[in-house]
This record gives structure tokens, sequence and C-alpha cells, in this order.
């Protein structure tokens, strides 16, 4: 596959190590925070962290739209299906997410709900056209990347005149995140949050362009690097990022730059604000009440507005008392230091957003890297009777 | 998050429509969200919509960039 | 050839006809339905004696018996049906066990409603799939259900083989030093399936693997080698079979990825649905344990076999007391290749 291979070449990646290796100074540690749930997947998939150098460390962040849904929005896609009847369509992703009462959407599938797995918002529309007599809602979900798509499904819904079909919009931003993480009052609870920097989002970056990075950077003297999806884009977007701390910088560097501009895609851009507008507060699993981090429809779509079109009663769901995410998304904490890690809360049975998606801090260290948790406990005498 | 991949466009139909391939895979995708696409040209898939076009100049200065070696200088530590 | 007993004023309109829940009632429609089609379709000595159970001869060796429902939509792929993939997958199941497969019952649960036209195609598909890998199925039972409570057709197969002296093969004796071989490439049932669902379909050519392996796993017995485990990783995928042997056998493993044989369109449809191709099923592939000094005999006889071309070693067994499949990946770096969770669903992130 062209520009997908040559960015995951082995051969390359162990020059790549070398080379931050070498520019890491010893006498220091370096916390890199990546923010955006794919560069967390891929750190984990191709077991990028053995390849760094031990003062150099990934802070897995919220950067996945699914682990910070809250519970409450699940159930109200939930009681859309079972209760008002609707066709629910959704991404595959918020399936198997655990909502209240013991349910999922793929359980209330099981107790009668017609929801449906799509892969793009055209398919929802197309159910939306072939049952004129049920009422059909999106579920959307996602960061700036996800919102385009959505935006468009629902200008076309208008020029089409469908009388039946609706969002349920859970839209979020990504800079009003970063900041958040980083100026929240938890921050005090917390500690400070010790972080050298950001690999910056890839796709998001394709939308949003690398300028809205830049007043934050500023802002909060931390280096932002955006970085492509593929283990090398992350290795050299790590040793751009050592190179910004060594050479005490604070910019917006862009390694992503085939497909990342400095003004992102302008049409797209334009396209979600003629459809949406910001909500003053939303909140984000993990990480509570973040204000004007998400999206809601504007009110001359209101039709094509499930919150509007239908009662629905939003409800917050706390997470378990036990669940360090909080902690954890601001890099304060890591998996194995939560009680309930590996325990009670598994892939299985995920208890708070870090465990709800692959891509979670913890639920990608569970299901590709907990065997170094075990590490210490094998003996050396074991390898001289071998 | 935003599982997105470079693929290549075949085909171009009316309606904003178009089909990519990805390594011998083909599906069908909205080329709404951006202007000035040609056949031949790769584009950044999500959900089914082409986001962005991919550069192959600055692909392959990126792939270039891999390869070099830092700063001597930062060498002494 | 068959004659037609007047009994039926007219032949079953395969064109137009429907399964309707007559064929279900055990009256005469269904006895049309096994006669005309099944047993048609079939036709053995077994089936012949028409009666509920077939009289078998008796058998040198232990007998292995192994059973599978096969629900799979669509019925219709590219490479296969539902049909031959039920012969294949109760053989394959058989043949795992070392045994040679001799006979095959198949039970079918229709559904109100599915097309006889279909419903050939699918049974002739299994006919013919019988008779290459040479294991009749010897007999059957068919039920019909009310519209709505199956998917066309449900089919249950079951197997049974005999093995010879000697042979042992379980999942429990897997040792550190072993190696792991796999008959090869891996996902093609899987993403064939995916490419035909409804709402994820994609042009590809891809193609279900589905096949008997008795053939290939006589040629692996007749070398001699010390074959430990052979399993075919079929829902759940690779992970998941050499996971199962990992914890029956209470060892651990590590697998080389770059030596893991995918093909390339195959890659790529996992990519475009955020899937893993270790996760994703096969129906005509074989994972082998087998001693370290083993491996290369094992896989010439493999590439010998016409479903063996792309065999390779994949990695080896050790200790570890938690049981986990390590691998190195094509990148440099570790990670586990752990049970799978739930079902594994095309993701957007």
């Amino acid at each position: 596959m062209k520009y997908v291979d040559e960015f995951r070449d082995g051969d390359v990646a162990k020059g790549l190590a070398a080379a931050i290796a070498v520019e890491a100074k010893r006498a220091r540690n370096y916390s890199f925070m990546e923010f955006c749930g794919g560069h967390t997947h891929a750190i984990s998939r191709y077991g990028v962290s053995d390849l760094l150098p031990v003062n150099v460390r990934m802070i897995h962040g919220p950067g996945c739209p699914v682990c910070v849904l809250p519970i409450g929005r699940i159930d109200l896609a939930i009681r859309l299906a079972l209760d008002h009847g609707v066709i629910l369509t959704t991404y595959g992703d918020t399936l198997r997410v655990p909502a209240s009462g013991g349910l999922s959407l793929l359980k209330a599938k099981a107790r009668g709900g017609d929801i449906r797995m799509v892969y793009s918002t055209a398919d929802a529309l197309k159910i939306a056209r072939e049952h004129p007599q049920r009422e059909v809602v999106f579920l959307a979900i996602g960061f700036e990347t996800t919102t385009p798509p959505t935006a468009l499904a629902i200008l076309q819904a208008r020029q089409e005149g469908l009388k039946n079909f609706s969002v349920l919009c859970n839209h979020v931003l990504t800079p009003s995140a970063i900041t958040h993480i980083l100026e929240s009052p938890e921050v005090r609870q917390y500690g400070t949050v010790p972080l050298d920097g950001f690999i910056g989002p890839a796709h998001v970056s394709t939308v949003i362009g690398s300028r809205p990075y830049e007043h934050f950077a500023e802002e909060y003297r931390k280096p932002v690097v955006i970085a492509g999806f593929e283990p090398l884009d992350v290795m050299q977007a790590i040793r751009m990022l050592v190179r910004q701390v060594n050479e005490g910088r604070a910019e917006v560097e862009n390694e992503f730059s085939r497909a990342v501009t400095r003004d992102g895609n302008l049409k797209a851009q334009r396209l979600v604000s003629e459809v949406f507008e910001l909500r003053r507060s939303f909140e984000w699993r993990g990480l509570g009440e973040v204000p004007y981090s998400a999206l809601q429809i504007r009110p001359r779509f209101a039709e094509f507005d499930a919150e509007r079109r239908y009662t629905l009663t939003y409800l917050p769901v706390p997470d378990n008392r036990a669940c360090e995410c909080g902690a954890i998304l601001r890099g304060v904490k890591k998996p194995q230091d939560c009680k309930i890690f590996g325990t009670v809360c598994t892939p299985e049975n995920p208890m708070g957003s870090c465990m709800v998606s692959s891509e979670g801090a913890c639920a990608a260290h569970y299901t590709y890297g907990r065997y170094k948790d075990f590490v210490v406990k094998m003996p050396a005498r074991r390898e001289a009777a071998a | 998050m935003c599982l997105a991949l470079p693929a290549q466009v075949v085909e171009i139909s009316g309606n904003d429509l178009g089909v990519v391939d990805l390594g011998g895979v083909r599906k069908e995708i909205s080329l709404a969200l951006i202007d000035d696409v040609a056949v031949g040209d790769y584009v950044i898939i999500h959900v089914g919509y082409a986001l962005t076009k991919l550069d192959p100049e600055e692909a392959a200065k990126t792939l270039a960039l891999f390869a070099e070696m830092g700063p001597v200088e930062t060498q002494i530590q | 050839m068959n004659t037609l007993r007047k009994n039926y004023v007219r032949p079953l309109d395969f064109k137009h006809g429907r399964v309707d829940m007559s064929h279900g009632s055990g009256g005469r429609a269904m006895a049309q339905l096994i006669e005309e089609l099944f047993a048609t379709a079939f036709a053995n000595e077994y089936l012949a004696q028409g009666n509920d159970g077939a009289l078998l001869p008796p058998s040198a060796g232990r007998l292995v018996m192994a059973t599978d429902a096969h629900v799979v939509s669509p019925l219709f792929f590219p490479g296969g049906d539902i049909g031959c993939l039920s012969i294949h997958g109760t053989i394959n199941d058989v043949a795992v066990m070392g045994a040679q497969p001799l006979w095959i019952a198949a039970s079918f649960i229709l559904e109100e409603g599915f097309p006889l036209g279909e419903l050939k195609r699918i049974v002739d598909s299994m006919a013919a799939a019988a008779r290459e890998a040479g294991v009749p199925v010897v007999t059957g039972d068919t039920k019909v259900v009310e519209q709505g409570n199956a998917d066309g057709v449900f089919i249950t197969t079951t197997g049974v083989g005999v093995v010879s002296e000697g042979v042992l093969l379980s999942g429990d004796r897997a040792r550190p030093g072993d190696a792991i071989l796999v008959s090869g490439t891996l996902g093609d049932h899987g993403m064939a399936i995916m490419s035909k669902r409804e709402n994820l379909s994609f042009d590809a050519p891809i193609v279900s693997d589905t096949a008997a392996l008795h053939g290939l796993i006589a040629a692996l017995l007749a070398t001699g080698a010390d074959l430990r485990v052979l399993r075919d990783p079929t829902r759940g995928g690779l992970a998941t079979t050499l996971n199962e042997i990992a914890r029956q056998s209470g060892v651990g493993m590590l697998l080389e990825e770059s030596a893991i044989p995918v093909k390339p369109v195959v890659a790529a449809a996992c990519e475009f649905l955020g899937l893993d191709p270790l996760y994703v099923a096969n129906e005509g592939k074989l994972v082998v344990v087998c001693g370290a000094g083993d491996s290369e005999r094992l896989l010439a006889a493999m590439r010998k076999h016409p479903l063996g071309r792309d065999a390779a070693m994949i990695g080896t067994v050790r200790e570890d007391a938690h049981h986990f499949v390590q691998m190195k990946t094509s990148f440099g770096g570790r990670r586990i290749v752990d049970w799978l969770t739930g079902e594994q669903l095309p993701r957007i992130c």
C-alpha cells in the first residue's frame, strides 16, 4: 500500500531510534503526550515504546471520541432505539460501550432495538430514504475529522427534503481538550502535569490545519509536532519534539506535511460552521465538564437535531469511584497505577473511558503491552535452567 | 482516533462521488469535501469521505527526513 | 438414475418454488424434498438404505466425532457458500485430530419462504464438496421454521473419522522449543465474507479459502514427523487458536510478524475497516505445532501440496507462566497478541 508501507519500515525505524537516542540528553527526562487515540494505537500495536530510550516517555491522552463519550449520551441513543422505536445508526466503535442498566447498544439490539452499524453517514441517509415511514437517527461521534461528514449528511438531508432523518450530535473539539488538560482545576488536585510537549493529531489537523495549535503552543510554552499516523511518523515527531525541548523552543511543527497545511481544509471548515455551533459546555468522560469543547446543531437545522426532535432527558452517569481515568488522561498516573486495572476493569468489562476502546491508554496497554508488567517477576534462574 | 487511509482515486463519477483503490481494494467514496481532484491523485479517506489530497512531494521529503541523522553538536551530553 | 415416483403430482419447482411449513411436517411434501433434492444430490449407499439412521460398517481404530453449526451470512460468497463450507469445516475438525474422515451427517433448518432454487445450489455445492473429498453424507434431517426465525438456512454437520495407531494430536502437547507453522495466507475467508456484507461492501478480489484439509494433513502424517498440535484457525483467527493452544499446553509463544503470510489485498481490506488479520477467520488453513527439528520437513511437505503452497514458519513455543502469545512486530518493537475482546467490529477510530 503506497504511502503506508514506506512509513512502517523497520530498518528506517532502527535509524530513527538511534537518532532519538543520540539527541535525547541522558540527564533529562522527556514526557510527551500523544493526544490522538490513533497514535496511541500505533504506538502500542507496533511497539514503538520499545524503540525509545528509557528517558523518553509517552503519555496517552484522551483523543478517542468513543472513550470520552459519556455513558449518559449512549443511554440517550439506547432510549431512542428502545422507547422511540427509531432506526439507530452508528459507527461500529460505539456498539460495545457499556451504558446504564447493564446495557450497551449491542445488548439493546438483542432486546429488540433496531440498531444498525454503518461505515459512513451516506449509509445512514440511504436507510432513511429506504424507510420513509420510520424515523432514522444517526449517532454522531468524533473529533474534527469526523464532523464534516456529519455536516454534509445534514445538508444533504435538507436538500432532499428528508422528513425522517436526524442526528444525535456528540462531536467534540481537540484544542479545547488540550487546553483543559493543561489548565483545569483538577491540575491542582493531581499536581502539575509533567508534559514537555504534544504530538498533535494527524487527521484532525488535515481539517483544522496547524494554525489552531499556534496560540496554544505560545500560551503554554509547550512544543507541538503534528504527526502522521504511521509509526515512523510518530518516531520522527518524537525526534522533533526532543530537539525543540533541547533548543528551548515551543513551536508548532508539522511532520505530516504530506496531508496537513497551515489552513487545513477550508471547504470542510465552512461546511461545519454552516451546520454546527459551539456548546457552552459538554461533559467529557474522564475529564468532567469542559467549556466550549463540543458542537451542537444550529437552530436553523432543528428538524435534523435529535435532541430537539425527541424529548430526551440527559442524566449524567458517574464512573466507578476507583477509576483513575481522570489522572491517567492527564498523564499523572499510569494504567498500572489504577487499583482496578486488569482485575475488575478489562476490555470486556470497561469501568472508565481509558479502557472503553482499543485506543484508550488502559485498553492499549492491556491488549498489547501488559506482558511487560510481568517481566520483573520472571526470575533469572529460569533462563539458566532452560 | 480517526482511522484514515491514503488511497488513490481511480474513478470520478458525477455527484461528488468517486472510487478509490488501496492496495487492490476499491471503494466508492464521497469527494464532496475537496475540490480539484483528478484520477491518479492520492487522497486521505475517513468514514467514506476524502478529507484532503496527499502531496507526493512532501511525502518524499518526509521520508528523506527520516533517514537524516541528527546534528552532530547535540551528541555531546 | 432415479425414477420419479408417481405419488408426486408435480416435481419440485426450483425456479419459483419456496420452502413452506409443509416441507418440515413429515408428510409428502417433506418426503419429496428429501427424495428429489437431498437424496438425489448426495446419492450414496447409506442414504439409499432409506432409514432414519445410517448403518455403518465397523472401523479399525479409535473414532473421532466432531460437529459444527453453520450460520454464515451471506449464504453465497466469493469462493464458496454455506453448503461447501459446512462440509469442509466438519472434515477439517475431524482431520486435525489426526483422523481420516469417513462419514458426515447433515441437518438443515430452513426458513419458511427460502427459495428452493437457492437451496438446490447449496445442496449441490455440498454434494460436490463431499464427493471431491471422498466423504459421503450418510444421514440427515430437515426442519422448517417460520419466517424470520432463521437466516434462510442453518446447517449443522457432524463428522466421524478413524485415527491410526500411534497418532496423538492434542492442544495440550505444545512444548517450549517447538516450532509454529501455518499452511498459508491468513484472513482470506473472513474478508471475503466482509466484502459481501451489505453495509460494508467494496470491490476486492478476495476469495474465501474454504477447503477440505484432510489430504494435506495425511501428507503431514505420512512424513513421520513429530506433530504435536494441529488446528484450523476458524472463528477468531490465528490469534485465538494460538491463545487456546498456549493455554491448553501451559506455554507461551513468540511470533515473528514479518513471517506471517497475508495477501496484500487482504491486508489492505483489513486496513480499510480497522481490522487485524490475525483475528480474521480462515476456513482452509492449518496451524501446526511440531518438534523444532521437523519444521523444515513439514514445510516442504506442505509446500508440495496445492493447499500448502504458502506455508511458513511463524514462531516458536516458549516457557511462560502467563501463557502470553508475544510478537516481534515487523517494525521492530514487541506486543502481545491477546485473546479477542468480543467480536471484531470495523471502527472509525
